[in-house]
């Protein structure tokens, strides 16, 4: 055919704080060239063009909460050849997954005098459990570097390089000086996906999982090490786990365990 | 949720109707109805899906406090991240000492400085110039955006360099920081600084030839103040005219109310007086004379006085500002000998504590009650976009009176600029727009 069309590029929102999506416009050396290649058809935080679907790629932020987000995140399914979900919000739930272990009803009352003036599901959930997902970029914020990669490796047709290994690899990369035994810091890192650029143990403090687990994470064994070697408490080695990624299976179990609490079969089911 | 709630009127209606609220940080709408050329009824109203962030607060430590509230809003993380720790020093008595609240300050310029050229250059301009974004800004004029963007970086880059990462900052706690930054990779940005104060005159100027719709509001501005510096962290509460309030009896005078079309909380005055404003005008026209003699001069030059009532002009106060956390970078790069100590020690008791700091977008007050071993008992938190709701409605109402006779499309583009005076952080206040006009 003739006369290449620019790929189209739609930026959706669900349950957020549109930290991930301001990655985008943060690409501030890239963004120029990054619109010569692609062209922008939706993206509300950035113009008030609109361009119907379909999408060559839509990255999706935030979380699943309402009924209506259901319909919409499938509706956004049905117009994107490839779907790009971003952010542990998109990945995990987000930190606001920890309704789904709690009293819902509670929670709202602790917010809004007249919880009954809106609808909300009782469960905060990724966007792979309601619609097929093309790729996971992960992180609480994403990391600017993988986004870039992720967009120029679907520009060239190609595999994105992003490592699923743990967040040691990357400390190790790096040189920096492991928290967990120069300071017996409790740290996520073992556990945890690389991508962030080992911020925490750069400024000498431990990992917070903001990445998730990574693949086959033993999270178990750290949390005996935390309890065993670090003396922390079951509860602390519970609100470690259960933070940005409160609802990732691999962390939430190990969480609700360390607190006594064992993942029900409606925890597992939203969590899957 | 629908606007079932919305009476619509009898009798043949025009209707206008704006389904998605662009360059703004979240999800609103707004109605309007109109019958014999006079307003019937107008409700700005934000769906963005509740996330119940002072419930989650609930049974946590001190010290999760202000990563988690950072997660509020990507834009302003720094804003929570102070707000939080400042609650958690005033309930636990932690004595901040002054270096440590000199590189606070610095990274919250930072903020300002990334969040306010976003929100001026990129989100507002475009509503001055009848074009739908920044990118057809750059088509016309490549040089202004790309300078935009590189001012952006800088307020970007020097949150990355305190805080380990510009959006949510890993690198801060209750009571400081865990490592000092360094002395030499802040002070590589200084060259950056001395361009980006040239720069953001450059802009200031090209935004003050705008032409500013017609409409000015006498404000009852609500910022921090009383205090020596132009304020970002410091002081007490002050209302116009000089009015102090200290940050724990804030909500004796202030509360927080529920409204049926939104779902995000308002809030007013226990005393009835009405809606008030939060923001850059809000700071600006309460400490107007602790401006940089730069800023003030730069204001000066783009028309404005020390006091400012049209609300289109938010955005020469955000550039105005810029200019002054610039030079305030300056001065605490060049003063910063490094941090006696990365933080102040922190014990754990039981107690209650306020914190209340100037985000890009105005004051965003938290508080919170912990138990004896230092976990969240109660949390509140009152974002700067939930204050300014009723007033954004108040804009509303006379801006559209003003302007019945306009056309349709150009009413509704009218409405959405003048909500986007506000930048607002709707994820913040719980997040886009909708608008629809219904006209006889």
């Amino acid at each position: 055919m003739a006369g290449a069309r620019k790929p189209r590029l739609a930026v959706h929102k669900f349950a957020s704080c549109d930290g991930c999506q301001l990655t985008l416009l943060d690409c501030e050396d890239q963004l120029l060239d990054v619109v010569g290649e692609i062209e922008i058809a939706y993206f509300l935080e950035a113009t008030r063009q609109e361009i119907r679907g379909p999408y060559d790629v839509s990255l999706v932020e935030g979380s699943i909460t309402t009924a209506h987000d259901i319909e919409r995140v499938r509706r956004v399914r049905a117009q994107s050849k490839m779907l790009i979900a971003i952010g542990s919000c998109a990945t995990a739930g987000g930190v606001q997954a920890l309704r789904n272990t709690a009293d819902i009803d509670a929670l709202a009352r602790a917010v809004y005098p007249n919880p009954e003036y809106f609808q909300t599901l009782t469960t905060s959930t990724a966007i792979q459990d309601h619609v097929k997902v093309d790729f996971e970029l992960r992180g609480c914020p994403i990391s600017r570097e993988q986004l870039i990669e992720v967009v120029s490796a679907y520009l060239t047709r190609r595999k994105p390089n992003i490592p699923n290994y743990s967040q040691c690899m990357e400390c190790k990369q790096a040189g920096t000086v492991c928290v967990m035994v120069a300071h017996g810091t409790p740290c996520l890192g073992p556990v945890t996906q690389a991508g962030c650029g080992n911020v925490c143990p750069s400024c000498e403090r431990g990992c917070y999982g903001c990445f998730g687990p990574k693949e086959k994470a033993n999270a178990k064994s750290l949390a005996r090490w935390f309890e065993g070697s670090l003396g922390l408490s079951g509860r602390q080695t519970h609100d470690l786990y259960r933070t940005f990624n409160a609802g990732a299976p691999a962390f939430c179990e190990v969480g609700l365990a360390a607190i006594g609490e064992k993942t029900d079969e409606t925890v597992a089911e939203v969590t899957r | 949720m629908s606007l079932s709630d919305v009476t619509r009127g009898g009798g043949p209606a025009r209707v206008i109707k704006v389904d998605a609220l662009a360059r703004v940080e979240g999800e609103g709408a707004l109605y309007v109805r109109v019958r014999n050329n006079e307003i019937r009824d107008l409700k700005f109203r934000i769906y963005e899906p509740p996330r119940f962030f002072e419930g989650l607060l609930r049974g946590r430590m001190y010290s999760d406090a202000p990563d988690i509230t950072a997660r509020i809003c990507g834009i302003c993380p720094v804003a929570y991240i102070m707000g939080a720790s400042h609650a958690m020093e005033a309930a636990l008595g932690v004595d901040v000492p002054r270096d440590i609240h000199e590189m606070r300050r610095l990274i919250y310029c930072g903020e300002w400085i990334q969040s306010h050229v976003l929100h001026a250059a990129m989100l507002h301009a475009p509503d001055f110039l009848g074009l739908q974004d920044a990118l057809q800004i750059a088509a016309a004029n490549p040089d202004l955006v790309k300078a935009a963007l590189r001012l952006k970086k800088l307020g970007n880059d020097l949150m990355a360099t305190i805080g380990g990462r510009a959006v949510h900052p890993v690198n801060t706690k209750v009571g400081g920081f865990y490592k000092a930054p360094s002395i030499e990779a802040l002070r590589v940005l200084l060259p950056e600084v001395e361009w980006g104060l040239g720069a953001a005159e450059t802009l200031l100027d090209a935004f003050s030839g705008f032409d500013f719709p017609d409409y000015d509001y006498d404000y009852t501005c609500v910022s921090l103040g009383n205090t020596t510096a132009y304020p970002i962290m410091e002081g007490d509460i002050v209302v116009s005219g000089g009015e102090a309030i200290p940050l724990d009896g804030f909500m004796d005078r202030y509360e927080e109310f529920q409204v049926a079309h939104s779902t995000s909380l308002h809030a007013r005055p226990k005393d009835g007086s009405g809606p008030y404003l939060v923001g850059p005008i809000a700071r600006y026209n309460n400490n107007f004379d602790r401006l940089s003699t730069r800023a003030r001069d730069a204001a000066r030059r783009a028309g404005l006085g020390p006091i400012v009532t049209n609300p289109f002009k938010s955005l020469l106060v955000r550039m105005v500002e810029t200019i002054h956390a610039l030079e305030e970078v300056r001065r605490i790069i060049e003063g910063y000998r490094g941090l006696a100590a990365p933080s102040a020690p922190v014990a754990v008791r039981a107690g209650t504590g306020c914190g209340c700091t100037e985000a890009p977008r105005g004051i965003c007050f938290h508080r919170y009650e912990l138990g004896e071993d230092g976990r969240i008992a109660k949390a509140l938190i009152m974002p700067p976009t939930s204050q300014n709701q009723p007033q954004i409605e108040r804009d509303l109402r006379g801006v559209v009176e003003k302007n019945l006779d306009m056309a349709d499309e150009d009413l509704k583009w009218l409405c959405e600029q003048t909500i986007r005076n506000y930048d607002p952080c709707i994820s913040c206040s719980c997040h886009f727009l909708e608008l629809t006009i219904e006209r006889e």
